[in-house]
């Protein structure tokens, strides 16, 4: 624990007379300690705060100079052309992500542990590198790529966002693969599979019916952080020239910026809601097993 | 048994078949052609015109003002959530505030992109809550520096300062509370801990950690690009406008030569930030 620099008097007296000093300059030294802490959560509080307050208190302002609050901006959302075809894209999108990265990322790392275990760092490396390349670089590289995809996509879904899940499945690599890893190192994997065959199980049925049972927080875990990193991607959709729902509130913000805060404020509490649920799946099973 | 498990293990490889598939071509294929068309022209000739591209005066700007808008970011993030971090520790290890900031903080770490334009926009844009709260006490906040620099650096602040939570609160745990107490009893001031215990053991987390924030900093698009609608102040936002206006002729992958230069940042970033974890991790755990 670090404290605050300062240099009073009992500092300085502590070699004279260390017993009750010590415990004066103790007792001072908390009192002061919560002081600058109740000062400095309140100034961080408010940074934080306020941006989110204001999202909401724009969105509800009524038009013109009035003052007055309305939810009219909030009640346009399902009417304005094109924005409910964005969200149920982006939540399509997500629904495939997260899907999409389960079913690459758990056979295999299951595999990895039990058969290939040389490849392990290989595979983290691998699942880890989207984090150090910037998706503005994926973007450049994934641009030519799209080209291909559209060349090759029917006629009639040509325009259709969802071809992004391809991008999106390697942006959510990382978070799905750390959420995945500790669930898996938390199971034994090995006798659990080894068991399972024994009795006779194929394949599939250790996959589903006895390691995923086993690693359902986990992948809970990532199915969620999947939903909430696709809600809220904007880079790849609007460079690659598809519209899900950050890009269409940012086409809206230029026209009506009322309801495009809207959306946002809506977003970022579908979001938050998300992550809030994340922090009690990710709790429950340690719980548990601290109390055993 | 034994034969059965030879050819298992020979076709084992096939299980990562899938995996690496995909990573290879949605991951490392279009990374390496980021790295190959750089040095090529539209025919796919070898060419250096990109990467002389990069010389340009207002490439060199750009990537300039992406690097101190990013330095900058990360030495007000580092510093502020340093001192949130610290906020943090020292209250009950397993207290409220210690599980909502975390939580926050991992959330806030991650809130970016045209959201967070917005909510600065309603805060300080020109008719922002605190704008017209402000007008009325006589100041005026309004004006065109948030859609430029210092507006960056303001609202990337935002995500930087939880991220330092996040990546040094690790550290200030392994500051044990006996260190302090051992120099108390020989005799030392807080000033002295300070100096010699407290600080040199958190540097290299403190260094590691702002080395994380420039980079997460230096890649961010979606914050920028939503704020600065138009133009190429900084590196993404060029790739931007290379990548969505008329491509010039001669000048088809000069995009690519600008997300090149950006993963030869980054990857400086990364190593030094690599260096000073190794010599960090001793201590602290």
């Amino acid at each position: 624990m670090t404290a605050p620099p300062h240099l009073g008097p009992a500092a300085t007296s502590l070699a004279t007379a260390p017993e009750r000093t010590g415990a004066g300059l103790h007792a001072r030294r908390l009192r002061r300690r919560k002081m600058v802490r109740g000062v400095l959560l309140a100034a961080f509080a408010a940074f934080f705060g306020i941006p989110l307050l204001a999202l909401v208190e724009f969105s509800t302002r009524e038009r013109g100079a009035g003052g007055g609050r309305t939810l009219e901006a909030w009640k346009a959302i399902p009417q304005y052309p094109g924005l409910p075809e964005a969200i149920v894209a982006s939540l399509q999108l997500a629904a495939l992500t997260s899907v999409g990265a389960l079913f690459l990322l758990v056979p295999t790392m299951v595999w990895v542990r039990l058969r290939l275990p040389r490849l392990s760092r290989l595979v983290e490396f691998l699942c880890l590198l989207p984090l150090t390349i910037p998706a503005i670089v994926l973007v450049v590289g994934w641009a030519p790529l799209y080209l291909w995809i559209n060349y090759f996509t029917p006629r009639t879904y040509q325009s259709t966002p969802l071809v992004l899940t391809f991008a999106y499945v390697v942006l959510v690599l990382p978070y799905a693969y750390r959420t995945l890893d500790s669930g898996l190192s938390a199971i034994d994997v090995r006798t659990l599979s080894e068991a399972a065959r024994s009795l006779g199980a194929s394949w599939a049925t250790v996959l589903l019916r006895v390691i995923a049972p086993n690693l359902g927080p986990a992948i809970l875990n990532a199915a969620l952080l999947s939903v909430a990193l696709v809600l809220g991607e904007f880079t790849v959709a609007s460079l690659l020239n598809y519209v899900n729902v950050q890009v269409a509130m940012n086409a809206i913000g230029q026209a009506e910026a009322r309801v495009a805060v809207a959306v946002a404020a809506g977003a970022l509490m579908s979001v938050f809601l998300l992550l809030f649920l994340l922090s009690f799946v990710g709790r429950g099973p340690r719980r548990v097993r601290s109390t055993r | 048994m034994t034969s059965s498990r030879a050819t298992g293990s020979r076709l084992s490889w096939i299980g990562a078949v899938p995996f690496l598939g995909y990573v290879a071509l949605f991951l490392l294929l279009p990374t390496s052609l980021v790295v190959v068309q750089s040095f090529a022209d539209a025919q796919n000739r070898p060419t250096l015109a990109n990467v002389r591209f990069l010389a340009e005066p207002y490439v060199v700007s750009a990537f300039g003002n992406s690097i101190a808008l990013s330095a900058v970011s990360a030495v007000i993030g580092a510093v502020l959530g340093a001192v949130l971090a610290w906020v943090v520790a020292t209250g009950h290890p397993d207290g409220t505030l210690r599980r909502i900031a975390t939580a926050v903080c991992g959330v806030l770490a991650q809130f970016g992109g045209v959201t967070l334009a917005f909510a600065f926009i309603a805060t300080v844009g020109t008719q922002g809550l605190l704008t017209l709260l402000l007008q009325d006490l006589g100041l005026d906040l309004a004006g065109p520096w948030l859609y430029r620099l210092p507006g960056l650096v303001l609202v990337y602040s935002y995500f930087q300062i939880p991220l330092m939570v996040l990546v040094f609160l690790p550290a200030l745990d392994g500051v044990r509370p006996q260190w302090r107490e051992a120099v108390e009893t020989l005799g030392g001031s807080t000033w002295q801990y300070l100096r010699h215990v407290a600080v040199p053991l958190l540097t290299p987390a403190f260094l590691g950690a702002l080395l994380l924030l420039f980079a997460n900093a230096f890649a961010a698009y979606a914050t920028a690009a939503a704020l600065i609608s138009q133009g190429g102040v900084i590196v993404p936002l060029q790739i931007r406008t290379a990548l969505t206006s008329e491509v010039l002729l001669g000048r088809e992958n000069v995009g690519k030569a600008l997300a090149l230069g950006m993963v030869l940042v980054v990857a400086v970033a990364m190593y030094l930030y690599a260096r000073v974890q190794a010599r960090g991790a001793r201590w602290l755990r």
